[in-house]
């Protein structure tokens, strides 16, 4: 329910309030309270000479007779410094406020600040005469009547507390302080200082998408998985309320199932495709359910509960399913049995946003809102606790991916207080090597042919990155998203990759390539997508 | 589990207090950047890797301030503590990181923690797991794990406030103000202070940690950034 930390916030400032959703963060305005005290009765004449005080001072020396003759005539009845004189308030509703809700000591000191008097500058200032002892009198009274009223009304005493700092500072910061967080904040490519380089690849990546389709309605949320690429080649995309299936060799696309009828805010939250076959599509849902289809028949083969919030994360690893919900666990589903939940795992104190089983499907990796990385044993009971629990990420963990080059290599990616690609030993749980991409990562891919990884980001650029691995030259990056490019997946045939963004685009990236050696044996094998690929180059499609 | 179940007493309470504000000032100025990263270090604290700095200047300031915090607190004198975060060129004050003290006396400490399971399901999941392993409700005050916990969320959230607070477009430096009573010994080199409140400022409350005998509330007060906000 809480996050502490929210990776939907985007960093910039445009959109930068705290969503309603948190509900940690309550937000007052304390600015405005000041307004709200000054209707207390009292109070408004004291509020009133103030203001006609801070008008008075604005004037500096000796004026002219004309000046001082217009200004007096043009200038309202609250200048008069007199306070019997003025006419009483014809405010008619008065607001009551609600002094529970106020910080007063902040108040009080904004509405003395906001006075620039304090009984002798003022006056001393003013050599036109206009300081008549009449005025120096109410000022006194004033600042009386002020101190009197704060200690009486609003209950702040200022003999009770004193406000004491060290007389010897800290040392100030040294040297060049560029803040590091300016590529949070500014959108300008300056901060990309190592220029990607062409060089360290031999094949040629298009800088382009090789397509694009509509995918109206994808929800912009961090912590969703909404795309799954089956190895029979149909990818899986989840648009709010329903689940479509594009097929990438004939274009066709099918809805396969829609939420809609559980009600208005339920929506998916998550898909999988089954390992090999692509027979079965794992679906998560807003309202904590598992559900399984079989997408050849087209049929609801079995529901599977056991979380109380949303499944945002799913994985397989043959027949175990493994959920990660907002309600902080992960289970192990056996979909072969009716007894389903094999394990329940409590290792994260935020929602489960990533799960990854290793190749080998002898590791789970999660990745959670709680900045967490846990990497649990195929083994793993209800009651065992993770093999590792690495807190280095300083942001929720989304982006996890499994090398298919190296065993027990695993890189992942933190949020936008993090921002950095992490690379992991999970068989000893030694960080290998960390590096800071300047924003939010949201989803990582390996390339299967070399060692090579593809990282997706947020703002501000919203681009691809594809790095060598283990050097971290950034080879490439891709831009084309205009919003951040929440999800990836990889074709079975390893070529492309899609990315699914908050723009509601899917952009196909022609980014990974076999090596030249086997790009024959391959290419015939692919000859289908491929030549349909570059007839239809950069037509829009719509998904529905 | 490294803490055990045992009751905190006042000198436990204060320096888990104290360890807090070290930390909690730590991961402001990594956080929002007052001073350099490469000066930080990684650290596990509360179950989180934490930064902290490695400069001797800044690790003596903090460390006399602390230990004095620490005889302040034992004598329950400590109102407030307040990170003031300045820009050097315009000495103006760009952010206020507000921890409110309260003392509590020890007979609440059960109460503290009902209140935290209506509120925090982090919390309340570790009290159903107690519970569960001992198969009793035990009604003891707060453990050093739960306080734990309740630290971990707050220094997570100052590390998320990067998401909504404006970005410091200056090089700043940072002050501490602490909140005494007026009774309170103040040893030499300690001088009075003005509140530094910022002008037009967005507030935004952060979560609180209670033991047994301190109840800390945390707080941000921040310039709001017109320019951007328009």
């Amino acid at each position: 329910m809480f996050s502490g930390t929210e990776e939907n916030f985007e960093a910039s400032k445009s959109s930068c309030r705290p969503q309603s959703e948190s509900h940690q963060f309550c937000r007052e305005t304390p600015s405005l309270s000041i307004i709200m005290t000054s209707n207390v009765v009292d109070f408004e004449d004291i509020l009133n000479n103030g203001f006609s005080d801070a008008n008075t001072s604005i004037r500096s020396g000796v004026r002219a007779r004309w000046e001082r003759k217009k200004y007096e005539s043009t200038s309202t009845s609250a200048e008069s410094s007199d306070a019997e004189n003025r006419k009483p308030s014809t405010l008619s509703d008065r607001f009551i406020p609600n002094r529970a809700a106020m910080d007063m000591e902040k108040s009080s000191h904004s509405i003395l600040s906001s006075m620039p008097y304090d009984g002798e500058s003022s006056a001393g200032e003013r050599t036109d005469g206009e300081a008549s002892e009449d005025e120096e009198h109410t000022i006194n009274s004033v600042a009386s009547d002020m101190s009197e009223y704060k200690s009486s009304v609003l209950g702040i005493d200022d003999s009770k507390s004193r406000i004491l700092s060290f007389a010897d500072k800290a040392p100030a910061p040294k040297g060049d302080t560029v803040n590091n967080l300016q590529v949070l904040y500014s959108a300008s490519t300056i901060s990309r200082k190592n220029k990607s380089s062409t060089k360290l690849v031999s094949r040629h990546i298009p800088s382009a998408p090789t397509r694009i389709l509509d995918a109206p309605d994808l929800l912009d949320d961090y912590y969703l998985n909404l795309l799954s690429w089956s190895d029979t080649n149909v990818l899986a995309v989840a648009l709010s309320q329903t689940v479509y299936l594009w097929n990438a060799e004939t274009g066709h696309i099918d809805e396969l199932c829609n939420v809609e009828s559980e009600g208005p805010d339920a929506h998916i939250s998550s898909v999988s495709w089954i390992q090999e076959g692509g027979g079965h599509l794992a679906v998560g849902t807003s309202w904590g359910n598992t559900v399984l289809w079989d997408v050849r028949a087209q049929k609801q083969l079995r529901k599977m509960d056991g979380h109380s919030d949303r499944v945002g994360a799913l994985s397989w690893n043959r027949h175990i399913l493994s959920s990660g919900g907002r309600d902080n666990i992960i289970i192990n589903h056996d979909v072969r049995i009716a007894d389903h939940k094999v394990a329940t795992l409590g290792g994260h104190t935020q929602e489960v946003c990533g799960l990854a089983w290793s190749p080998d499907g002898m590791t789970l990796a999660s990745g959670a809102n709680d900045n967490k990385l846990c990497l649990w044993d195929a083994s793993a009971s209800s009651s065992s606790r993770p093999r590792y629990e690495l807190t280095e990420h300083q942001a929720a963990v989304k982006a996890l991916a499994w090398s298919p080059h190296e065993r027990n290599l695993l890189a992942t990616g933190g949020g936008t207080a993090d921002r950095c690609i992490k690379f992991w030993n999970t068989q000893s749980g030694a960080m290998l090597q960390s590096v800071d991409t300047g924003s939010q990562v949201c989803a990582l891919q390996w390339n299967p042919y070399e060692k090579e990884i593809l990282s997706s980001h947020g703002f501000a650029q919203n681009q691809l990155c594809l790095w060598k691995y283990p050097t971290m030259a950034k080879v490439k990056e891709l831009d084309g998203h205009t919003a951040r490019v929440l999800h990836m997946a990889v074709s079975p045939d390893g070529s492309s990759v899609v990315s699914a963004a908050a723009d509601e685009t899917l952009r196909f990236w022609q980014v990974f390539a076999p090596p030249s050696k086997s790009l024959a044996g391959k290419r015939g094998a692919t000859d289908l997508a491929g030549g349909a690929k570059s007839k239809k180059l950069s037509r829009t499609m719509h998904i529905r | 589990m490294v803490a055990k179940d045992t009751v905190i007493t006042l000198k436990g309470s204060v320096e888990i207090v104290t360890e807090f504000f070290f930390t909690a000032i730590n991961s402001i100025l990594y956080q929002r950047g007052i001073y350099q990263p490469e000066t930080f270090k990684r650290e596990s604290k509360y179950g989180l890797t934490v930064l902290t700095t490695t400069d001797q200047g800044l690790l003596s300031y903090l460390g006399t301030v602390m230990s004095q915090m620490g005889s302040w607190l034992t004598d329950g004198d400590v109102q407030r503590l307040v990170v003031v975060v300045t820009g050097i060129d315009s000495g103006e004050t760009l952010e206020r990181w507000q921890f409110n003290v309260c003392v509590d006396d020890g007979s609440e400490g059960s109460v503290d923690v009902s209140i935290m399971t209506g509120n925090d399901e982090n919390v309340s999941n570790n009290i159903a797991m107690r519970k569960g392993s001992d198969g009793k409700i035990t009604k003891t005050p707060k453990t050093v794990k739960e306080v734990h916990d309740e630290i971990q969320a707050i220094i997570r959230q100052i590390t998320a406030s990067v998401t909504f607070l404006p970005l410091l477009n200056e090089p700043c430096s940072f002050d501490l103000l602490v909140y005494t009573n007026k009774s309170a010994v103040v040893p030499h080199k300690w001088e009075d202070s003005d509140p530094r409140y910022i002008m037009n400022s967005q507030e935004v409350k952060l979560r609180s940690f209670t033991t047994s005998f301190h109840k800390v509330d945390s707080m941000v007060t921040y310039k709001e950034a017109d320019e951007w906000e328009l």
